[in-house]
């Protein structure tokens, strides 16, 4: 986008006064332009300072646990404060678990809905569908939380979980009793908050690809479906990849409503029914109860992984999305 | 003749009947997918209305918590803090926010421009709990004690990018036309971005910032250990606060059924609100980005 780049005015009146007296000198207006000028930069640089200052506070508070267990701390299971034994292993696991299971559920969706917007629905639906579904983006997630315990986890525990373990069971992925809570509930509430993420991302790159592509895939005899796969799809699978992986970064650093439905048990289980742990949880619950400043330092440690794991997360899903877009910043619009 | 030669040539050959059924079958598809992303939000939207509704009196809105066991009690408290956290991160976020987008629109257009607004956009994914950790850091551990400060300071974080990121946004909207008008008038420039770029694009701007507001107003997991909670009223900035989304997780947690009660109803002001400040972007932005542009 070309961005205004107004002429300096001093100079324009200094070049009309050529070698004599400029028409306007500098003057208090020309201070008022400098002051300006560095109160706005000032909060440009803030931008940079808070990065700064949370990789700064989140290194610092960190170094006691980084000392003591080196990188072995993601890998150990032992999550025991009482004998200063940390490590961080299950809470990255329940994370990776439960975000890929949410993404898993959430992908299908969230292109389908995407192309029926974009591509299949009557036009006096388009707009009405669109906000509806980026509502669902606008719900805080204690509000998710809060559903899913009352209403979510009663069902899966009478009808969803029964009805896996009997069919599924063989896979090993469904076993043991049916508390409602743990790892699929935590699964399926992350996917009802990224599917929105993903789709508004979704629907930004398939508006993106020109018109004509649709209309020569058509010329040529395709039905709807193969102009879609074919003309649309096709040019933004890579926008559409960095949509899902933006939503991967959402479900990763996701807090309350995993935290109140995940069960909160420090445990690797192979069955999705039993309870879990992930790294934003573990946070939530502990931290203002750590006692020992080895303990805190953990926590901060597994806040530290938690952050850069995003942050690369992000920054990987934005070069994605902007290769098909080319510019339009890769954020959902509510 | 020559004519019905070419139509012939070029007649179409009917679609098979498989491309014709996997066409409808995808169709099918992707309405019901449409169906099943929009059944959560309505069962969410209905239990909440339904639950909510039946919990919500005035004592609710006018009363403290009461000890577990005692009927009634309400969340006036947690309103009121809520309301001092989200004013404390406005008066902090907005102006840092809208000062960083006039850079970015203004000045911002070389390198360092460009790592600000990667800044940003890295700033925006960080996860809200790691802001609690920092906030927590730099205002709780320097005061000594839990405070609204640490909570409003923590949502002004998570504010400002998105600010920042709108007002640029907006102001790149403007003509380019304009601003030269007003430099021809001799008008300074600090005061053409204040009173004509920015006066131009306020209906945008307020949007952003309005969209920022109700992102961080429900947010619960960076006040945990900022804000806190309190059972009783505090006006103090320097003080633990209770809060509406704090309040509300706290009780959909407990065992008590007389606190789930008051969760949802708690929950249902909160996205009252926020359906508010989102409807009130809607209207604001349908008008048009730009003041007169329509």
């Amino acid at each position: 986008m070309p961005g205004p780049q107004p002429v300096a005015k001093a100079e324009v009146v200094s070049v009309s006064g050529a070698e004599s007296e400029p028409l306007i000198r500098g003057g208090s207006s020309h201070i008022a332009d400098r002051l300006f000028y560095f109160a706005m930069l000032a909060c440009g640089l803030s931008v940079l300072a808070l990065v700064g200052l949370i990789v700064y506070e989140l290194m610092s508070k960190s170094g006691l646990s980084w000392h003591a267990f080196g990188w072995r701390f993601f890998f150990r299971s032992e999550w025991d404060p009482v004998n200063e034994q940390f490590g961080a292993w299950p809470f990255v696991y329940g994370t990776l678990v439960s975000s890929l299971l949410a993404l898993l559920l959430a992908v299908p969706l969230a292109v389908g809905v995407a192309i029926f917007i974009t591509e299949l629905c009557p036009r006096w639906l388009k707009s009405p569908l669109a906000f509806t579904t980026e509502l669902l983006a606008a719900i805080p997630s204690v509000i998710y939380g809060l559903w899913a315990i009352f209403v979510l986890v009663p069902l899966l525990r009478q009808y969803g979980e029964p009805f896996l373990a009997r069919y599924f069971g063989w896979t090993g992925l469904f076993e043991g009793a049916p508390y409602g809570i743990g790892m699929l509930a935590a699964g399926i509430i992350l996917a009802i908050m990224v599917v929105p993420i993903i789709s508004s991302i979704t629907r930004e790159v398939m508006t993106a690809v020109p018109q004509q592509q649709r209309e020569a895939v058509l010329a040529l005899g395709a039905t709807r479906w193969e102009m879609i796969r074919t003309g649309v799809l096709r040019n933004a699978r890579a926008g559409i990849l960095g949509g899902v992986i933006l939503g991967l970064g959402r479900a990763l650093g996701e807090t309350m409503a995993v935290t109140m439905v995940i069960g909160n048990r420090p445990e690797i289980a192979r069955s999705l029914f039993a309870p879990g742990y992930t790294m934003a949880s573990v946070i939530a619950n502990e931290f203002s109860e750590a006692t020992t400043d080895t303990y805190l330092s953990a926590l901060v440690e597994v806040g530290l992984a938690l952050f850069l794991v995003t942050i690369i997360v992000n920054i990987l899903a934005q070069v994605l999305v902007y290769s098909v877009t080319r510019g339009a910043p890769a954020r959902g619009h509510v | 003749m020559s004519e019905s030669v070419a139509a012939s040539e070029f007649a179409v050959a009917p679609i098979s009947l498989w491309r014709r059924g996997v066409n409808a079958f995808v169709t099918l598809a992707t309405a019901l997918a449409v169906v099943l992303v929009l059944l959560p939000l309505g069962a969410i939207f209905a239990y909440l209305v339904y639950k909510g509704i039946s919990s919500l009196n005035w004592a609710f809105l006018t009363q403290t918590p009461k000890p577990v066991g005692e009927a009634g009690g309400g969340m006036a408290n947690a309103i009121a803090g809520s309301g001092l956290i989200l004013l404390i991160a406005s008066s902090i976020g907005v102006p840092v926010g809208i000062g960083a987008g006039i850079y970015l629109a203004e000045y911002g257009h070389n390198r360092f421009g460009d790592l600000i607004r990667f800044t940003a956009d890295v700033l925006n994914g960080v996860p809200s709990i790691v802001v609690g950790i920092v906030a927590y850091g730099i205002v709780v551990l320097s005061q000594g004690h839990f405070s609204a400060l640490a909570g409003g300071v923590a949502l002004a974080i998570m504010m400002i990018p998105t600010i920042t990121r709108a007002t640029e946004e907006m102001l790149l909207l403007v003509p380019n036309a304009v601003r030269e008008a007003a430099y021809g008038l001799g008008v300074s420039r600090w005061r053409t971005t204040l009173s004509i770029t920015l006066r131009t694009a306020t209906s945008g701007v307020i949007t952003g910032v309005m969209l920022a507001f109700a992102r961080v107003a429900g947010e619960t997991a960076p006040l945990l250990f900022t804000a806190f909670g309190n059972q009783y009223w505090n006006w103090k900035i320097n003080q633990p606060t209770a809060a509406l989304s704090l309040q509300v997780f706290t009780y959909a947690i407990s065992p008590f059924d007389e606190w789930h009660r008051q969760a949802w109803a708690g929950a249902l002001i909160l996205i009252v609100l926020i359906v508010v400040a989102v409807s009130a972007v809607r209207l604001v932005a349908g008008r048009g980005m730009l003041k007169g542009a329509s």
